[in-house]
Formats: structure tokens, C-alpha cells, sequence
């Protein structure tokens, strides 16, 4: 008999809560009807049957969570049918810019399969050992997903300095289109916590204006794809005004959302800005890795005076990983962090590709290959220091990023060991990188453009000449 | 109010501001004579200016303010201490006239250390946080959304001050400029958006290059414009005096449009072949600002020897600033690597 399986409601979902059967077995059911209720990373939705039949059995009941996508959930006797997803009012959406991507989840009479490019996270939800990810002074931890995490990060500071306040599209009612600003409106209340109309270049140089101003903005894009409607105010405006100004005009502001792909968005909405933002003198460019990452990372930048590039990534945001529990607890731009130590080669990446790259790591060390993994985190400025230091040791490197190779951010890395660590290297520096394509929408192509840990594993054994 | 602005050095400007509210029918002499002088000292420090250029001191785009002088001292005449000021790269005017010292906007001009910037900045990128002028921005309307930034600033912080965001009619075609609009009327915020029309972007006319009447582009979002003539002082004065109170009140944004006219190119180099010379001549011979206030003073029991005194105060003034400009000395090279980035 058919069955109907948990659906993807979100790009990136990977599994969900039924938070409610709205049919119950032996319901006769028709398309357009709303069979459950289903609580995602982003929203509660209902599920509608698209055929007709009998509610035959229901196979995960009400409020079980972590319900995996595609998992079976209920038979369907009689005829055929399977399940679209449409969205509860209370979370409708906005038919524009990256809001859109949840409405592109219907799977009308196709079966809901996960995007194969979408493998589960190197560190699945609540298995990330502390010690490895955290600076080793803090002693206790809180388990908190990047998105938690990041929340937690802005309101302390926000808590701290009154000055603080963060706008953009949907961060205040909707709550945030990835919900990273939740809760953020009922605690600090709608003059800090700013809806905009979707304009970024707009909101992009008021948000510049206000930190002249003295204030200090946490500016969302929705997605880092928008900000290009943003550019001259964040590179013009923002990063070159205090040099124009003989050091006058400050500008601490932090510029924060989601960069590079997503899952299934397709090539105007998958791009990883790093290396564009990493050229410019007068900003600095960060990118998180665990939930730990964001939280220190955040706190730092929207402390510190100058402009900030904040590179999230939407995949992770629900990765949950062990945070210190310290409201004091920063992580100092510039510092990059050894996140496996090792003696035959140094594998460089940020954001989501460190998980990559300990996947790699792993796969490595069974075939008697020792990495050390380096999490940049910081990509202007640049801790040299720290990736020298362990290529003189290794005397090989492969820098892994998802964005493109050319004048990628590991075609800086590289030319930056030429210049510091020629001497020491046994091999050419390797880059794994996303290919020279602009992203495709099918899964395989998708998957095939970005680097996966079987590239790194390859790159890695080239360069030890395995 | 009193103590609206007082100049660097010596400019003995500041009564005319101490009655910003009073109709410019009933201003004392002493502060029709301070318009006077403000505009004058433009007109001179900016033909000293373009004298430098052709000497070669001065490098880069360089874009005089010469005939347009009426706007910025008949605004800046009814603005309080707090108030912010920003404009585009048209702005050696709105600095002098916000009382920053005219040796350190010439020696930046010259790109010496002595300039506000340092030398690093240049003609269209000066600012003075100490007297709110806020820049000085080579991008085309870039300045809108940051001016609409600073008004946010005042709201939030609730200064009682008003945001004036001067843009040209050129800048008026960009979209931020109405990203702005949208956003300061939707938050009420309090910005005073000023065009300068002079009738030409570059060398495109504003008729060939927009549609509409400019001080009506704000009607779709509630904003509410007016036409002003501004090569008279008094006029903007006033009509500015209003304007402001409203926005200060919390009626949120406004625009003011300023027919007013450049007699220069657009920069130094623009031969300004785009117009006729006659049009030109018809505007300095008619409708000068400046003669227009000399004129009235004159019939109001000031004399041309009062005049000239005023002139040759200015006189001295700009000698001083160009001197001041050729003699400070290049940035030191060290200089190249400082103010990339706030010390955190």
C-alpha cells in the first residue's frame, strides 16, 4: 500500500516534528486536505494529500521529533497518494527574494526525496565533542544549535550596549527568515529591532549613516546574494570612508546572513561572496564554523569598530554543537584555530567546509594519512601566522572553500605560501574548490560543483604523492 | 541656538544664526551681512581654488560651487548645533559653510597633510565631525541612504536634530535615492532632502535626463516638496526655516528643491559646450545671489566702503588658506598605511 513520507519543507530540512495528525486512520481523505502538521527548522507547515484514499494507518504519532525526511509516516489505502507541503497562514510568505525559497518545497505528485548533495552533517546534531571545537579555557558547555547560537551572540550584546540594533528583511515579526532573530522583538522591542522594506542598498547605506552616527548596526541580508544589490555601500561607503576621513569616520557595523549554497536554489542564490569581500583594505571578513564559532565570532565583530563581513551558512544553522557558557566568551578576529592536529598535511577551510575537511580527515587517517585541519574563521584578516606555522610542519597544503577557484580565497592562501613557507613546501599547494560553473539546481549537478570530501581525500593524497 | 556654529578660525560669522526663526523681512542688518559675507567667502576660496588647479597644485576631479552659493548659506543659516550635514562631491560650499577652517579644506584640495582628511581624501571625500559635516562622497547619491542614516541616528538617539541630505539633479534618477524616501517616510525620520538643481548632470540636462518635476518625487511616499529659488539667500533662508521646523517636529521627511545654477563646468576640466554662453551670462548678469543681497544691502544704509571691508577680510582669509595649502607639507609616507582600520 502507498505511503506517505515525512516531506522536505525547506531547502535545507533534513528532518522534522509531527506536531499534529489532522486526519486520523480510517479518515477518508481528498486532495487539498490537510493531513498533519509538520514543525521544521524554519516554520510549522501542514501537509496536504494530493490524492484520494483511506487513511489507513498512521506510522509516527503526533509530536515525535527528528522525524527524518522521507521516512514513512502514514498508509494510504485505496489509491495512491502522496503529500505536498503548503504553508500555515501565520507564516506566509513573502514572494521575493530568498522568503521565495520556501515556497519552492512543493513536491506535488513527485516523491520527496533529500537532495543527495545534501550528505548528514560531519558532526550530527548533538554529537560534536566540545574540546576539539571550543578555545580550551572554557569549562562549561551548553549544547545550541548555530542558529541559537548567533541569536544568543547579537542579544547579549545587545543586553550589553544600547547602541546595538539589528535590522533587515523579516528580522522582527516573521521572527527571521531563518529564524536566527527569534525572540529578538519581544525582548528588545521594535525600535532595535528593525523590519525593512526589501531594499538593500538602502537599508545597507542607512545602516552605514546610523554607525556614523555613532550607533552600531547588525545589518541582516537575507541571503549574501542580496547584498550585491548592497555592494557600493558596503565597499564605497562603509570600508573606505574612515581612510577618505584621515581616520575620522569610523564605521562599526556588521553585515551578517547566509553565504554561499544552500541545498536546490540554484546559481542566483548559491555563491560564496568570501573572496570578494576578503580583497576589499577597510573590512573584515569572518565565517563561522560550529555553533561555538558563531556565537564568539558575533559577539567580536559587532563589538569591534570597523566594518564586519559575517559569513553564515544556512545549512548549518540547525547543527548544534557544544557552546562555553560564559557570557564573556569571544573569539578574537584573525585567529584561526587548529581543529585536528596532525603531521603529513595541512587541509585550510572555513565555514562549511571544515566539517568537510574533518570528514576528509577521518577517511584519511584510515588510509595511515595524518591531517591537520586549520578553521580559518577569520578571512581578512588573514592568520598567516597560524597556516605557515603548520605548512612548515606539514609541508603540504590543500585549501578547501566552496566559492570558485579563480582569485579564490585559496589562490591568496597559496600565493601567500610562496611567499612565506617556499622553502618548506614538499609539494604545489592544492585548492579544492567549487567548479568554474555557476551553480546547477539538479541534485547530481549539484552535487558534482561543489567540493566534497571525497575531492579533499584526492587532492590530499596528490600532494603527498599517494 | 546662540551658539549654532562658530568658525575654526576667525570667521566672524554666527549672528545671522542667532535668528534662525525670524523671517528674513525682519533680519537685523548685521545678519543680512553675514550672508553676505558666507557667500562671498565661497565665491573667493572657490575661484582661489580653480586658480591652484590651473597651477597645478590641486589634482583630481575638482567641482566648484560657484553660483550656488545662496543655497547651502541660506540652509545652513537656520540649522541648529546639532543638526548633520551631507552631500556629494559638489561640497567645498557646504564645508566652509558649516564653519570648517578654509586652510584645511584648500590644503586638502592640494592633498597635503594639513587637509581634513590628512591628504587622503581629496576634494569630494572631506568631513568634520566636530562640525557635523558628515561628507563629502564621490558616489553619485550614495549619500542619500547614508543621510537617511544619520536621520535614523537622530531619531534613535533623540537629539532633536535634523538630518540635511543635499544631493544634485543628476542624483535624483538613482534608485537608493528612493529606497530612502520610502524608508524615512515609513519610520518618519528627520531628513531634509535638498536638491540642488542646476539644471545639468554633468553635461546632460535635466530635461533630457528627468522626467517630472523634481520636488514632486516624493509624492508617492507622502513626502512633501517645494520649489525654492535658490540664487536668493533670503528665499531658501526662509522656506528652509520652515522646512526644518516641520522636520524637527516630527513630521518627518521633506524635499526642497533649489532651482539654482552653476557658472563653472561641471568639474574643472568640463568645457561646458553643452549650453550657451548667453544662458550662462544671463544667469551671472540677473540672477546672481550675491549681487542680489549686495544690491538690497545697498539700498539698506550699507555702504560699498562696507562691502569692500567685508571683501577684503575674505581676501585675506583665502590668501591664507592657499598659502596655508601650498606650504603644509605632503602626508607623511607612513601616512599611506594609517586609518585602513579603527584600533579595536
Amino acid at each position: 500500500m502507498p505511503e506517505i513520507l515525512m516531506p522536505a519543507l525547506s531547502p535545507t530540512m533534513t528532518e522534522g516534528k509531527i506536531a499534529r495528525w489532522l486526519k486520523q486512520e480510517g479518515d477518508d481523505i481528498r486532495s487539498g486536505m490537510a493531513l498533519a502538521e509538520i514543525e521544521t527548522d524554519k516554520a510549522t507547515m501542514e501537509v496536504e494529500a494530493v490524492d484520494e484514499g483511506k487513511l489507513s494507518q498512521i506510522l509516527v504519532p503526533a509530536g515525535t521529533e527528528g522525524v527524518k525526511v522521507n521516512t514513512p509516516i502514514a498508509v494510504v489505502g485505496d489509491m495512491t497518494a502522496t503529500v505536498k507541503a503548503k504553508s500555515n497562514g501565520a507564516n506566509g510568505h513573502a514572494e521575493s527574494n530568498g522568503a521565495a525559497q520556501e515556497t519552492r518545497t512543493e513536491h506535488d505528485d513527485a516523491p520527496v526525496v533529500v537532495p543527495s548533495s545534501r550528505p548528514a552533517p560531519p558532526t550530527p546534531n548533538g554529537s560534536a565533542p566540545a574540546a576539539q571545537y571550543v578555545e580550551k579555557t572554557c569549562s562549561s558547555f551548553v549544547k545550541q544549535s548555530v542558529r541559537e547560537a548567533l541569536r544568543d551572540g547579537m542579544a547579549e550584546e545587545m543586553r550589553a550596549d544600547a547602541a546595538v540594533f539589528v535590522m533587515g528583511e523579516e528580522v522582527a515579526e516573521y521572527q527571521g527568515a531563518y529564524k536566527v532573530t527569534q525572540g529578538l522583538l519581544q525582548e528588545f522591542g521594535s525600535k532595535r529591532v528593525i523590519d525593512t522594506p526589501i531594499t538593500e542598498h538602502g537599508f545597507a547605506g542607512l545602516g552605514v549613516g546610523a554607525a556614523f552616527a555613532g550607533l552600531k548596526p547588525v545589518v541582516e541580508f537575507m541571503t549574501f546574494n542580496f547584498a550585491m544589490q548592497a555592494m557600493d555601500q558596503i565597499i564605497n561607503s562603509a570600508a573606505k570612508t574612515n581612510y577618505m576621513s584621515g581616520g575620522q569616520m569610523g564605521c562599526s557595523i556588521v553585515f551578517r546572513g547566509p553565504n554561499g549554497a544552500a541545498a536546490r536554489v540554484a546559481a542566483q542564490h548559491s555563491q560564496c561572496y568570501a573572496s570578494w569581500y576578503a580583497h576589499v583594505p577597510g573590512l573584515k571578513v569572518v565565517a563561522p564554523y560550529s555553533a561555538a564559532d558563531a556565537k564568539g565570532l558575533i559577539k567580536a565583530a559587532i563589538r569591534d569598530p570597523n566594518p564586519v563581513i559575517f559569513l553564515e551558512n544556512e545549512i548549518m544553522y540547525g547543527q548544534s554543537f557544544d557552546v562555553p557558557d560564559d557570557r564573556d566568551f569571544t573569539i578574537p578576529l584573525g585567529k584561526a584555530q587548529v581543529m585536528r592536529e596532525g603531521a603529513d598535511v595541512t587541509i585550510t577551510a572555513f565555514s562549511i567546509m571544515v566539517g568537510k575537511a574533518l570528514e576528509a580527515a577521518g577517511l584519511l587517517a584510515q588510509e595511515g594519512i595524518d591531517a591537520e585541519v586549520i578553521n580559518l574563521r577569520t578571512l581578512r584578516p588573514l592568520d598567516v601566522e597560524t597556516i605557515t606555522e603548520s605548512v612548515r610542519k606539514t609541508n603540504r597544503l590543500v585549501s578547501v572553500e566552496e566559492g570558485w577557484p579563480v582569485a579564490g580565497m585559496g589562490s591568496e592562501i597559496a600565493a601567500l605560501m610562496m611567499e612565506t613557507a617556499f622553502d618548506d613546501l614538499d609539494a604545489p599547494v592544492a585548492r579544492v574548490c567549487a567548479k568554474d560553473v555557476p551553480l546547477p539546481y539538479a541534485a547530481n549537478l549539484e552535487k558534482l560543483a561543489l567540493p566534497q570530501p571525497a575531492d579533499i581525500v584526492e587532492a590530499v593524497k596528490k600532494v603527498c604523492y599517494k | 541656538m546662540k551658539a549654532a556654529r562658530k568658525s575654526a578660525i576667525a570667521v566672524p560669522n554666527g549672528t545671522a544664526r542667532k535668528t534662525p526663526r525670524m523671517p528674513s523681512s525682519e533680519l537685523p542688518l548685521d545678519d543680512l551681512k553675514q550672508l553676505y559675507h558666507d557667500m562671498l567667502l565661497i565665491r573667493r576660496f572657490e575661484e582661489k581654488s580653480a586658480q591652484l588647479y590651473g597651477m597645478g597644485l590641486i589634482g583630481g576631479f575638482c567641482h566648484l560651487y560657484i553660483g550656488q552659493e545662496a543655497v547651502v548659506v541660506g540652509v545652513q543659516a537656520v540649522q541648529k548645533k546639532q543638526d548633520t550635514v551631507i552631500t556629494s562631491y559638489r561640497d567645498h560650499g557646504h564645508m566652509l559653510a558649516c564653519g570648517m577652517d578654509p586652510g584645511g579644506v584648500m590644503a586638502e584640495l592640494t592633498g597635503r597633510a594639513g587637509g581634513y582628511s590628512r591628504g587622503k581624501g581629496g576634494s569630494m571625500h572631506m568631513f568634520s565631525r566636530e562640525r557635523n559635516f558628515f561628507g563629502g562622497h564621490g558616489i553619485v547619491g550614495a549619500q542619500v541612504p547614508i543621510g537617511t542614516g544619520l536621520a535614523f541616528g537622530h531619531k534613535f538617539k533623540e537629539d532633536g536634530g535634523v538630518c540635511l541630505v543635499y544631493l544634485g539633479d543628476g542624483a535624483v534618477n538613482q534608485g537608493q535615492v528612493y529606497e530612502s524616501f520610502n524608508m524615512a517616510a515609513l519610520w518618519k525620520l528627520p531628513a531634509v532632502y535638498i536638491i540642488e538643481n542646476n539644471r545639468y548632470g554633468m553635461g546632460t540636462s535635466q530635461a533630457r535626463a528627468a522626467a517630472g518635476e523634481l520636488y514632486r518625487r516624493g509624492e508617492a511616499y507622502g513626502i512633501p516638496g517645494r520649489q525654492v529659488n535658490g540664487m536668493d539667500v533670503l528665499a531658501v533662508r526662509d522656506a528652509a526655516g520652515e522646512v526644518l521646523a516641520g522636520a524637527r517636529a516630527g513630521k518627518g521627511p521633506a524635499i526642497m528643491e533649489m532651482m539654482t545654477y552653476r557658472y563653472r563646468g561641471h568639474s574643472m576640466s568640463d568645457p561646458a559646450k553643452y549650453r550657451a554662453k548667453e544662458e550662462v551670462e544671463k544667469m551671472r548678469n540677473d540672477h546672481d545671489p550675491i549681487e542680489g543681497l549686495k544690491a538690497r544691502l545697498l539700498k539698506m544704509n550699507v555702504t560699498e566702503e562696507d562691502l569692500k571691508e567685508i571683501e577684503g577680510k575674505i581676501r585675506v582669509r583665502v590668501n591664507a588658506a592657499a598659502e596655508f595649502a601650498q606650504t603644509s607639507p605632503e602626508p607623511d609616507p607612513a601616512e599611506l598605511w594609517t586609518d585602513v582600520l579603527v584600533n579595536a
